[in-house]
């Protein structure tokens, strides 16, 4: 944490799309994703992947409260006193995401209604949270702002791969109503004429773990720098 | 009947890391031995058991529809239930923090043990979404929800015990290399899962 802090105090006058700044960028998506390297925010990775439509909403949501939490609290960092900082934080993520929540009740009312109070559990996901904590507190606006970004789609890939996963293979249709648009069949007909039968195992909760389980399984036998020694 | 009911579904049933998967970052984080494991599900009862009723009792008279009505009958239209998030999560961290002093100075050899874990606490999904469910479900009473807080706090300790011991003795497994540690653990919570799908049904 503390190397990373000294590292970007230098490039405090180079411009925002610098190298090092792209670094943080392309960073969490792969090598240092927040879901399976980080090990951040996995409630709701978990909880919201029945369907892509949520899963895309669910993004959108954490990547707007994550830009905003990380570039206010990069700004009051100096004003915030150390003692009180996680209730400060708490606080400024919990106002916007009462914003995200009620403008989905606006908006998406069928959405909203579906990811009931996940929507209301980004306060306390723990990549806000984190990143807050490791990122924000020592670094300008600027650079947060782009680690904001990284993480926010570090966090959206694998929520959305999860989701294609067992919406696909746990319903057979990819469904976008919600977003206003039609439903999908991926599967034709003939498949289920022929005896193929929708894995409902997919949609169980349990079953998101073991498609998270697999994923990082693949990223770590790619990447040999990543394995874990138990 | 109805508290014992709504317990018995908190922890089997309705479980937090195996229904929700809330809190699964600490879940995580925190299970690599069970003494550990057991401090910090320990303390998520504890902090759940205080918090949910009090949250309970601001949501009944604070915050819903027609909640300020014992002020005086003008108030029966005010909704306030946009601002129960940050009510919440402000309830949750100044408990956390209280009685993290109250304990470290009534009772210094359970500080020792839950200490280290209360400030995790805060941002422990599971407190939070522990309130938001029981906004959600509308229980009838302020016991109702306590014992709904004990069956979902008993059943977190539950889980994050079992996974910690589990995880202890896949130590000496032959593990294939990418999956151990995270992987591993990600695809046995989700074998527990169902095993703990099994439960579904039950009623008392």
């Amino acid at each position: 944490m503390s190397t990373e802090t000294q590292a970007l105090q230098e490039v405090k006058k180079e411009s925002l799309f610098s190298k090092k700044n792209k670094k943080l960028v392309t960073d969490p998506l792969s090598d240092n994703n927040p879901i399976t390297i980080q090990v951040l925010g996995i409630c709701s990775a978990l909880a919201i992947t029945v369907q892509i439509q949520q899963a895309l909403m669910m993004s959108l949501s954490v990547i707007f409260v994550l830009i905003g939490a990380n570039v206010i609290v990069s700004m009051m960092r100096k004003i915030i006193p150390d003692r009180i900082r996680i209730i400060v934080q708490l606080i400024v993520v919990a106002s916007l995401v009462i914003i995200v929540n009620e403008f989905l009740k606006a908006y998406a009312p069928d959405i909203s209604e579906r990811l009931s109070v996940f929507v209301g559990l980004i306060i306390t996901n723990c990549i806000i949270m984190g990143r807050l904590e490791a990122f924000a507190l020592g670094n300008k606006p600027g650079p947060a702002m782009m680690d904001a970004i990284g993480n926010g789609m570090g966090y959206a890939w694998i929520l959305l791969v999860v989701a294609v996963v067992r919406e696909i293979f746990g319903s057979g249709y990819i469904n976008l109503e919600g977003l206003g648009l039609t439903k999908i069949q991926i599967f034709p007909q003939a498949f289920y004429e022929m005896g193929y039968m929708n894995n409902n195992l997919m949609i169980l909760p349990p079953m998101a773990l073991v498609v998270v389980g697999i994923i990082i399984w693949i990223q770590r036998s790619r990447n040999k720098a990543l394995i874990e020694d138990h | 009947m109805e508290y014992i009911n709504i317990l018995i579904k908190g922890i089997f049933i309705e479980n937090m890391i195996f229904a929700y998967f809330l809190g699964m970052c600490s879940y995580l984080a925190v299970s690599k031995t069970v003494k550990t494991a057991n401090g910090l599900g320990l303390a998520v009862i504890f902090v759940l058991c205080i918090t949910i009723p009090l949250n309970y009792l601001l949501e009944n008279y604070v915050l819903k529809e027609g909640a300020l009505s014992w002020l005086s009958p003008d108030y029966a239209s005010i909704d306030l239930s946009f601002l129960s998030f940050i009510m919440f999560i402000g309830v949750i961290a100044s408990i956390v923090q209280l009685v993290e002093m109250v304990v470290e100075r009534f009772a210094p050899a359970l500080y020792g043990a839950l200490g280290i874990f209360l400030p995790l606490i805060a941002v422990n999904c599971s407190i939070l979404g522990g309130a938001l469910f029981m906004q959600q479900r509308q229980y009838n009473d302020a016991l109702e929800a306590t014992s709904f807080a004990l069956g979902s706090g008993i059943g977190w300790w539950l889980a994050i015990v079992a996974i910690a011991a589990i995880r202890e003795k896949i130590r000496y497994s032959n593990v294939p290399a990418p999956l151990r540690g995270l992987g591993i653990t990600f695809i046995i919570t989700g074998l527990m899962g169902i095993a703990f799908m099994s439960f579904m049904g039950i009623d008392f």
